[in-house]
């Protein structure tokens, strides 16, 4: 049941001005809040009270707070989204801690995903590997009747499967190497699983992981972290996928 | 007084769309690659408008306020898109569809427009298939559908839960390819501030690069605004944190008008607000209500008890509960259309059987589904929803509570109404084109389709309608004599201007030096829309809104305080610049209300109501669409122009889901 | 096929390639270490038919680029996943329940197990094949394998080095076997456990027979 009791935690938060300034960790002790709280609220809430000291508030990407649209990002914890498995950082809720816990919250680290300022990262990367190659190249206009192609049910779910990625970055995150294959192969599973994209599968595979090494993403270990902290729960069975789509498309060249 | 053309061709309903298609300008191919268009908006109207312009030749300029085009808000659609495919042979038909629309609508809506809506319905399946959009299939390969609220036919199609999370990932597959191509040049962290007028038509806007803080000026032939609805001038609402007006009511300043602000529509399940630190509402499907029942107690003792927390729901047995939309609208029972199932649970909370702490809540139980059922057929339903539910709550709903008299009970869910959709928007005529030359609004943006009240599974056909299939087309017979216009220069006096007077608006933020944040602002604009512009509205609620609006927004005018500096990343300055607009809108809905008097759809005036409490139309007198003309000034009252609404297909009768 | 050993992809796939050419060379490693538990003689015969001559010079030059290849890349892959990750670490980490620790540290088992290898390499490669091809006598002949064995495995402090080096050789095994299946793409979801199965108990099946030769010739010492 909804409480109303109040439970205090402490900060320790990532402050970085600018991208090219010098950040540190700044602690806020003894934020107030509640176990049905929200964790973004409780930032909310700290960064209320900064307001009213006349400081600047903690800067954090976050828009849908829903789970869905893949903007929040943190490293709260040691994990990316925190804690909880299978959620984003807007669906952790503040019972997930100890009254009185001091709570560290870090930015995405890597390379591709430079801090903007605070919590907020670049992740531009993501936006750049997909306009490689993620898409049916067809003008609108020209398709035909959707049942016309009919899909086996096993395939549409698991090219489901793979499109639920929200493109957030907790993969690149949770990679002690920087890399984004996860992000990567769930793109290029989805449209090798589907007739639609199976046209173009060997370009894009192609075109999609050189722009991914170009951006700087480190190597893939199959380490499973990315799997393990994925929010949407993508399995490392897509990098598999990727893997054999790619050879395949280079032992043809 | 200004006369409104809505420019809707000719002929028979069924040949509208068609006759204008045969007869409208084009632009040839060489000459589209002589023309701009800004596209501010990467949501599905936004993304879908600015790849297929792009794909025809033209050059798109596209922002958007996230860090990427994927993330615009109509990612959070959960529950499908209609189209009139009837591929399951239950009698549906783009007519059919048209009607749905139009009665859901509460009859409001411009007829021409939805019948279009629902003729391109069937082309948007097929792009999105065509796109790689991994929509929910049949074990035989073909699409499945799912029935929705406010139908009769099985007309939904679906990707899991999250079909406007694929639906949005296609159209930005197909930007993206365009990114690709050099056809579009994206924009991510870009906020418009104002649209830039030369001789009478929009000719650009001023962004702000929401990194740098720097104000931007962009000129093009043509600009089209996709930058969704008014929803957060509640403060809490199911809109993304980021969701704002500010480009529309740029747009109104510049002399856009505003139609039927006061049409807003309150989803019936959402979860209840908990505490006054709250800042977003979380939306739990509408299909939920396919196996839930809603209901509070019969006994006021009950309510009570367990406003105190004496009791538990569970603890009250059958004969004590009160399933009000089964008793209220036999028919369609729990799966009335939103506008009646939010106004039920208000009706109920405001009599004292609230349930919560706060009294603002009613159960959505799933105890006679999973009795029937068997819990794990349930939880194959709604398991992911039942987790999300408990993770926010703390509350499992599928656990077994109690047994009373043989009969086993599950913990409910609490839920309530709240702010989710907006169906007024800029004006638009037939063509999409507001009543700024040059300026075109698509989505939820615009207020064409959807009339008093919107039926689930529509925005996301709406907004990929106009965006694939209506206005890449009648933007053209704007365009086609626009050809030899010459490139227009940023550097210009009329931009150097615009970016002079966003600068001093930005000056005269920061110099306020006030003692209030933002959204210690905010919330008090919220306040006073829920509690008086909210579901439930009167002549004196909207008349002491508009006193206590005019007073916030003095308030904010002296007692504002940014932190922070105007160069580089400000957010909290970028939220005033929203608030501000805010403000503006909460008037303009406040006075559209207090204007019509009538109830129709999402808009329900307490005085005009049945003897049963549902709403009660009056065609006679407000049979049109209500425009809001701005004056010149913030502080000048607008001008109400009124569009006559004339059904020729349709007969206007009074909506029943009764019987 | 060339250029695709300059992506991310190629370059894991030139790791489990020479990784699980590795894996193959330790199954025959081990099939001719057991055959010493039994026979001191049949054991010699393998080793004599391992001596220096041409086919085993081959064959030991491509074991050994194998080995280089594989390190090289591994020290490639490792500098560049460094750099991915940026300059500033994370302060607070937790490794998730799901991540094996042995995928984490392939790099360090990898050293520990090459510093074992040039122990492995001076005992006895360095003894007999290699004393064979240079020339030079030793207490024991270069091709009595079972009497070098007999001497190393005799010594306490050598076997616990050895028995250590398994233990190595085991984790970088467990997480490399289905780690290279799933580079060349042969994996998903219902092959994942499959493989992980398959790859524990054959990483345990190599590491016990190559340690009952080890601890056999001990006990073997204190009788």
């Amino acid at each position: 049941m909804a409480t109303d009791n109040i439970m205090k935690v402490n900060l320790k938060v990532w402050r970085q001005a600018g991208p090219k300034e010098k950040g540190g960790f700044v602690t806020y002790e003894n934020v107030e809040t509640t176990p049905d709280t929200s964790f973004l609220e409780t930032l909310d809430i700290l960064n209320e009270s900064l307001i009213e000291k006349g400081e600047e508030p903690i800067v954090f990407d976050h828009d849908c707070r829903d789970g869905i649209c893949g903007m929040c990002s943190l490293y709260i914890n040691g994990h990316p989204h925190g804690p909880a498995t299978g959620a984003t950082t807007c669906q952790l809720y503040m019972r997930r801690f100890k009254n009185g816990e001091t709570i560290t919250v870090e930015p995405w680290r890597s390379a591709a995903f430079p801090v903007l300022k605070d919590l907020m990262v670049n992740r531009n990367a993501f936006d750049q590997i997909q306009q490689a190659g993620g898409y049916v190249s067809f003008n609108c206009g020209g398709a035909q009747d959707a049942n016309a192609i009919p899909i086996s049910k096993v395939d549409a779910d698991e090219a489901m499967d793979s499109a639920t990625c929200i493109g957030c970055g907790a993969c690149v995150a949770a990679c002690k190497n920087g890399s984004a294959m996860l992000f990567v192969s769930a793109k290029v599973s989805q449209f090798a699983l589907l007739p639609q994209g199976r046209v173009e599968a060997a370009k894009r595979v192609k075109a999609m992981v050189a722009k991914m090494d170009e951006l700087g993403f480190g190597n893939c270990t199959n380490t499973r972290a990315c799997e393990a902290e994925c929010p949407k729960r993508i399995s490392i069975s897509n990098i598999a996928r990727m893997n054999r789509e790619f050879l395949c498309a280079k032992l043809k060249d | 007084m200004a006369t409104i053309d809505s420019k809707i061709p000719e002929g028979p309903i069924a040949e509208k769309w068609t006759n204008y298609k045969a007869h409208q300008k084009l632009v040839n191919p060489a000459n589209k690659r002589k023309l701009d268009i800004i596209v501010v908006g990467t949501g599905l109207a936004g993304a879908s408008a600015a790849s297929t312009l792009a794909e025809m030749g033209f050059n798109i300029l596209n922002f958007c306020i996230q860090d990427s085009p994927r993330r615009a808000h109509s990612i959070a659609a959960q529950g499908g898109i209609n189209a009139a495919k009837n591929y399951q042979n239950d009698g549906d038909s783009v007519y059919r569809l048209f009607y749905d629309t139009v009665k859901g609508g509460d009859y409001r809506a411009r007829e021409a427009n939805v019948y279009r809506l629902a003729e391109v319905s069937n082309n948007i399946i097929d792009q999105c298939v065509a796109q790689g959009v991994p929509f929910a299939r049949e074990y035989g390969g073909l699409l499945a559908n799912r029935s929705f609220g406010g139908a009769q036919v099985s007309r939904t199609f679906y990707a899991k839960g999250q079909t406007g999370q694929q639906l949005l990932l296609g159209a930005y597959s197909s930007l993206n390819r365009q990114i690709k191509a050099g056809k579009v040049k994206s924009y991510n962290r870009y906020e418009l501030h104002d649209i830039v007028m030369v001789d009478g038509r929009a000719r650009g806007i001023i962004a702000k690069n929401l990194v740098t803080g720097e104000f931007e000026r962009f000129a093009a032939h043509a600009v089209v605004l996709a930058t969704g609805g008014y929803g957060n001038t509640y403060f809490l609402s199911t809109n993304a944190m980021g969701c704002n007006c500010s480009a529309a009511i740029a747009a109104y300043r510049k002399g856009a008008y505003f139609a039927n602000p006061s049409y807003v529509q309150i989803h019936p399940t959402c979860i209840p607000v908990h505490g006054d630190k709250q800042s977003k509402l979380t939306l739990m499907s509408e299909s939920l209500r396919n196996d839930g029942r809603i209901w509070v107690p019969k006994k006021i003792e009950d309510a009570k008890k367990l406003q105190k927390g004496e009791i538990k729901g569970s603890d009250i047995p059958e004969e004590d509960r009160d399933y009000y939309l089964e008793r209220r609208y036999p028919a369609f029972g729990n799966l009335v259309p939103r506008d009646v199932a939010s106004r039920a649970a208000k009706e109920r909370c405001d009599k004292g059987f609230g349930v919560n702490n706060t009294g603002l809540a009613v159960f959505l139980d799933f105890s006679e589904a999973i009795n029937r059922l068997g819990i794990d057929v349930v939880r194959q339903r709604y398991g992911n929803l039942f987790d999300m539910y408990e993770e926010i709550s703390d509350v499992n709903p599928g656990e077994f509570a109690r047994e009373i008299n043989g009969v086993k009970y599950y913990n409910p869910m609490m839920i309530f109404p709240a702010i989710h959709y907006t169906m007024g928007g800029l004006w638009v005529d037939y063509e999409l084109q507001t009543s700024v030359k040059g300026l075109f609004a698509i989505g939820e943006c615009n207020f064409s389709d959807h009339g008093a009240n919107r039926l689930g599974a529509s925005a996301l056909m709406q907004g990929l309608a106009d965006g694939y299939f209506v206005l890449p087309y009648t933007i053209q017979n704007y365009l086609s004599d626009q050809i030899t216009v010459p490139r227009f220069d940023p550097n210009s006096k009329e931009f150097i201007d615009a970016q002079k007077k966003c600068e001093a608006e930005q000056d005269a933020l920061m110099k306020i030096k006030g003692k209030r944040s933002v959204d210690s602002i905010h919330k008090d604009l919220g306040h006073i829309m829920w509690e008086y512009v909210g579901m439930g509205r009167t002549k004196e609620s909207l008349e002491t809104a508009l006193t206590k609006l005019k007073e916030l927004r003095k308030e904010f005018e002296t007692n504002l305080f940014i932190p922070g500096k105007e160069e580089g990343m400000n957010v909290e300055l970028d939220k005033a610049f929203r608030l501000k607009d805010f403000i503006m809108m909460g008037e303009l809905i406040a006075r559209d209300a207090l204007s019509r008097n009538e109830s129709c759809g999402g808009h329900f005036r307490e005085e005009y109501q049945t003897e049963e409490g549902e709403a009660k139309r009056d065609d006679e007198n407000y049979f049109y669409v209500g425009c809001w003309n701005y004056q010149g000034d913030d502080n000048k009252e607008p001008e109400l122009l009124k569009e006559p609404l004339k059904y020729e297909a349709i007969k206007v009768q009074t909506r029943n889901y009764k019987s | 096929m060339s250029n695709s050993c300059l992506s991310s992809i190629g370059k894991k796939l030139i790791m489990s390639i020479s990784g699980l050419f590795l894996v193959l060379f330790l199954l025959f490693h081990m099939s001719m270490n057991l055959v010493a538990v039994f026979s001191g003689e049949a054991y010699n015969a393998v080793c004599e038919f391992l001596g220096a001559n041409w086919y085993a010079l081959v064959g030991t030059m491509v074991l050994a680029l194998g080995f280089i290849v594989h390190i090289v890349f591994a020290f490639i892959l490792s500098l560049q996943n460094r750099k991915a990750r940026g300059t500033e670490r994370y302060a607070y980490q937790e490794k998730p329940a799901a991540v094996e620790w042995a995928s984490q540290n392939m790099l360090v088992l990898g050293c520990i197990v090459f510093v074992g290898l040039i122990l492995h390499l001076s005992q006895f490669w360095y003894k007999m094949q290699f004393a064979e091809i240079a020339g030079i006598t030793n207490q024991y002949g270069v091709a009595d394998g079972a009497a070098w064995m007999q001497y190393y495995f005799s010594q306490l402090p050598v076997v616990i080095c050895y028995l250590v080096w398994f233990v190595a050789i085991w984790f970088h095994l467990s997480h490399g076997f289905w780690s290279a299946l799933q580079t060349i793409g042969w994996n998903n979801k219902v092959w994942m456990d499959r493989w992980k199965c398959i790859s524990n108990i054959f990483a345990t099946v190599v590491m016990l027979g190559f340690a009952a030769v080890v601890i056999a010739a001990y006990i073997k010492s204190l009788c």
